[in-house]
C-alpha cells in the first residue's frame, strides 16, 4: 500500500479513509489519520508511551473504540502519537503499544480538536488490494 | 458525494414534503423548511435521505423535520428535529449529537460600537487570554468528585454558587440552566475525568465569542424587552457546549444503544440512529446522563459570561453594572426534552429531538421566562464570522408545525477541507480585518475551515423560517470581533 490514509470531505465534520495490507496496519493507518487532524505530526516526539487492550462485539466496532480511546487519553493527558505498534488484533480485541509526546502549545503545530470518531458509514472493506475503511469525526 | 434525487412534494414556497411512501419503513413523513433556491444546495447532499431515515424511528409523531439550514450529519441530519411519544417511542443519542447542549448565550451591553472600536484589540486580546480555547486548553476551574456531581445535578446554578455570573443570568436560561432528571451516576468515570479540566473553556472547531453590533431592528418591542434599543448598539454572543465530557457520554451511550437495537427488535436504516425505548432502562439512563450534560454545558456558558464580563470590565474601566452587561437569554441547540405538545387535537408527552435546531416557544408559555412572555422566547441564530446573526422570537405557528422548534445557525455548504484549500487562514484574518472584523484564532487551520464561504447565507435560513412563521426575526447583529477556538 503506498499511502496509508487519506483526508476525506464531509460537510459538517471530516473523515478519513484509511487502508492496510492487513487489518494491524488497517488500524495504524487509521490512528495516524486521526491525529494528523489534531496536530502536524513532523514537530512530535516519540517520548511517551502508553500500552493500550480494547476489546469490542466486532472488528468495525473495534476500529471506533480504538479511535475514541486515543481521543480520550489526548483529551485527559493531552498526548499526541504518532507511532502505534500493534501486537495483537483479533476480530475483537487489540493490544498495542502507542509513542507519542505531551501536547506542548506554542512548540507544536496543533490544528483542531476532534470530538470523536462516529459510526456513521462505517464499514471495513477487502479486497485484492487489501484492507480500507471510512472514518468520520465529529469536530 | 452523489446528490440526493428522492422525491419531494411542494406544499409552498417553503415547505416541501418527502412522503411516507418514499421509502418502505417510515412511519411518518418528511418536512423541509427551505426555498426553492436552498432546495438546490441542499440536494447536492444526501441530508434529506436522512431526514427519511430519522422518519423510522418507533414512535415518531407528525413528521420528520428539518430546518433551512440543514446539512448532513452522521446518522441524524444538522438542523433536524425528531418528536417521539414517551409511552412507545424511543430515544436516540445520535439525535442530539455528541455536543450535548451545545448552544448560544447573548449579552447585552450599554456601550457603542463607536466606544468599543478603538479598544476592539485590546478586548479581544483580553477576551482571548481570559477565556481559554484551542486544542487541548484546560479550564482555570478545578472540581474534585464531589463537585462534579453537583455541577452536573445543578449546571448553571452550581456555577452562580460558585461566583460565576449572576442570579438574574439564570431566570434568563433555557431550563434555568438546570435540567431535571440529571443523574450523575448515570455519567462514566470516563466521561467525568474527560469533563473535569475542560470545564470552564470554549473548545475549538465551530465555537466561538463574538463582540457584535446591532445592525437592524425588526421588532421594536421585542428588542426592547431584550434590552436591545437601538442600532450601533454592542453585544456578546457566546458559542460553546458541553466538551468532551458531553462527547464521552454521547460515545458510551451510543455503544449501548447499538446493543439496545438487537434486544428491542428495532429496524434502523443506518447504525448511527442507534436508539432505545424511551421508558426502557437504557433510554432513562442515556436521559438522566444527557442531562448531566446539558447541564455542564450550562455552568460552561455559565462560567465564561464570567469572565467575558470580567473582560469587559478590565477593559472599559467600569463596573458591569455601568456596562449593563445584562444576559438576553440562552438556548440549547443540540438537545433532546421531554415536552408536552398537541398531535391530532390530543396533548401527548413526547421526546423532541433538536439536532442544531432551537426550542421556539410562543407568547404566554410558562417556559418562557417572565420578562418574554408577552413577546415569545427569544431565539438565537448565529451565523458566520464574516457576516452576521440574528436574534428572533418563537411562535403559535412553531408550536402547530414544528413542537416549538426553528433553526439554528447559518448550516454549512462547503466541506472543512474544501474551504480549506479554497482559503488559508491567514488571508481570511486579512479579509476580515479589511471588513473591519477582528479574529483572533487558536489554529490558522480551525480558522480557515470556518471561514463565510464554507455556510450558507443564514440571512436566508432566518428568512425562510420567518417567512414559514415558525420564528419571527428581532434583530439583525454584525461581529466587530471574534475569537474561535
Amino acid at each position: 500500500m503506498e499511502k496509508g490514509f487519506e483526508v476525506l470531505d464531509h460537510t459538517a465534520d471530516i473523515g478519513i479513509a484509511a487502508y492496510g495490507a492487513d487489518t494491524k496496519q488497517l488500524f495504524t493507518n487509521a490512528a495516524l489519520g486521526l491525529f494528523s487532524l489534531m496536530a502536524d505530526l513532523d514537530g512530535i516526539q516519540e517520548v511517551v508511551q502508553r500500552e493500550l487492550k480494547l476489546s469490542a462485539d466486532d472488528e468495525e466496532v473495534l476500529l471506533i473504540e480504538w479511535l475514541n480511546e486515543l481521543i480520550y487519553i489526548f483529551d485527559v493527558e493531552h498526548i499526541i502519537f504518532k507511532r502505534f505498534e500493534i501486537d495483537e488484533l483479533s476480530g475483537n480485541q487489540i493490544r498495542a503499544r502507542c509513542f507519542g509526546e505531551k501536547m506542548k502549545p506554542g512548540q507544536h503545530k496543533l490544528k483542531r480538536e476532534v470530538k470523536a470518531a462516529t459510526y456513521h458509514m462505517l464499514r471495513i472493506t477487502k479486497d485484492n488490494r487489501g484492507y480500507e475503511v471510512k472514518v468520520i469525526f465529529d469536530i | 458525494m452523489p446528490g440526493w434525487e428522492g422525491q419531494l412534494t411542494k406544499i409552498d414556497d417553503y415547505r416541501w414534503e418527502i412522503p411516507q411512501s418514499y421509502k418502505s419503513g417510515m412511519r411518518v413523513p418528511g418536512l423541509v423548511y427551505a426555498n426553492e433556491a436552498m432546495l438546490g444546495v441542499i440536494k447536492q447532499e444526501q441530508s434529506l435521505e436522512q431526514v427519511a431515515n430519522v422518519a423510522f424511528l418507533p414512535g415518531i409523531v407528525g413528521r420528520s423535520l428539518a430546518m433551512p439550514d440543514i446539512h448532513w450529519g452522521y446518522g441524524f441530519p444538522i438542523g433536524g428535529v425528531a418528536a417521539t411519544r414517551v409511552s412507545d417511542g424511543v430515544v436516540s443519542p445520535g439525535g442530539v449529537g455528541y455536543d450535548i447542549n451545545c448552544g448560544v448565550r447573548l449579552l447585552r451591553t450599554n456601550l457603542n460600537e463607536d466606544q468599543v472600536r478603538p479598544k476592539i484589540k485590546e478586548l479581544i486580546n483580553n477576551l482571548f487570554t481570559n477565556v481559554p480555547s484551542g486544542l487541548g486548553s484546560e479550564g482555570k476551574i478545578r472540581v474534585n468528585e464531589k463537585e462534579m456531581n453537583e455541577l452536573l445535578t445543578n449546571g448553571g446554578h452550581w456555577a452562580v454558587k460558585r461566583g460565576f455570573g449572576l442570579a438574574e443570568d439564570l431566570e434568563v436560561t433555557e431550563e434555568t440552566g438546570q435540567m431535571r432528571g440529571a443523574d450523575p451516576e448515570k455519567v462514566s468515570p470516563r466521561a467525568k475525568k474527560r469533563g473535569a479540566p475542560q470545564s470552564g473553556t470554549l473548545g475549538s472547531g465551530n465555537h466561538f465569542l463574538e463582540v457584535q453590533v446591532v445592525r437592524e431592528i425588526y421588532d421594536q418591542a421585542s428588542a426592547r424587552a431584550m434590552g436591545i434599543d437601538r442600532i450601533g448598539q454592542v453585544l456578546l454572543l457566546i458559542h460553546t457546549g458541553s466538551r468532551g465530557l458531553g462527547h464521552q457520554v454521547c460515545d458510551d451511550y451510543l455503544r449501548i444503544m447499538e446493543g439496545a437495537v438487537t434486544r428491542y427488535g428495532i429496524n434502523l436504516p443506518d447504525r448511527q440512529l442507534a436508539c432505545a425505548p424511551i421508558e426502557s432502562a437504557e433510554g432513562k439512563d442515556y436521559l438522566a446522563a444527557m442531562a448531566c450534560a446539558a447541564n455542564y454545558a450550562w455552568a460552561n456558558r455559565q462560567c465564561i459570561t464570567h469572565w467575558s464580563r470580567e473582560s469587559f470590565a478590565r477593559v472599559f474601566g467600569k463596573s458591569i453594572e455601568q456596562l449593563g452587561m445584562e444576559q438576553i437569554y440562552d438556548v440549547a441547540h443540540n438537545i433532546a426534552k421531554i415536552e408536552e405538545h398537541n398531535v391530532d387535537g390530543n396533548k401527548v408527552t413526547l421526546c423532541i429531538h433538536r439536532k442544531g435546531a432551537t426550542r421556539a416557544f410562543p407568547a404566554g408559555l410558562t417556559e418562557v421566562p417572565q420578562r418574554y412572555r408577552e413577546f415569545g422566547q427569544p431565539v438565537l441564530i448565529p451565523g458566520d464570522m464574516g457576516r452576521c446573526s440574528y436574534v428572533a422570537i418563537g411562535t403559535d405557528k412553531a408550536m402547530a408545525e414544528t413542537f416549538g422548534s426553528t433553526c439554528h445557525g447559518a448550516g454549512r455548504v462547503q466541506s472543512r477541507g474544501a474551504a480549506k484549500r479554497a482559503l488559508r487562514g491567514t488571508d481570511i484574518a486579512k479579509e476580515l480585518a479589511a471588513k473591519g472584523i477582528t479574529v483572533k484564532a487558536g489554529s490558522m487551520a480551525s480558522l480557515a475551515e470556518e471561514a463565510s464561504q464554507a455556510y450558507k447565507d443564514v440571512s436566508q435560513v432566518v428568512d425562510v423560517t420567518h417567512q414559514a412563521g415558525i420564528s419571527r426575526k428581532v434583530a439583525m447583529a454584525s461581529p466587530m470581533g471574534v475569537i474561535k477556538g
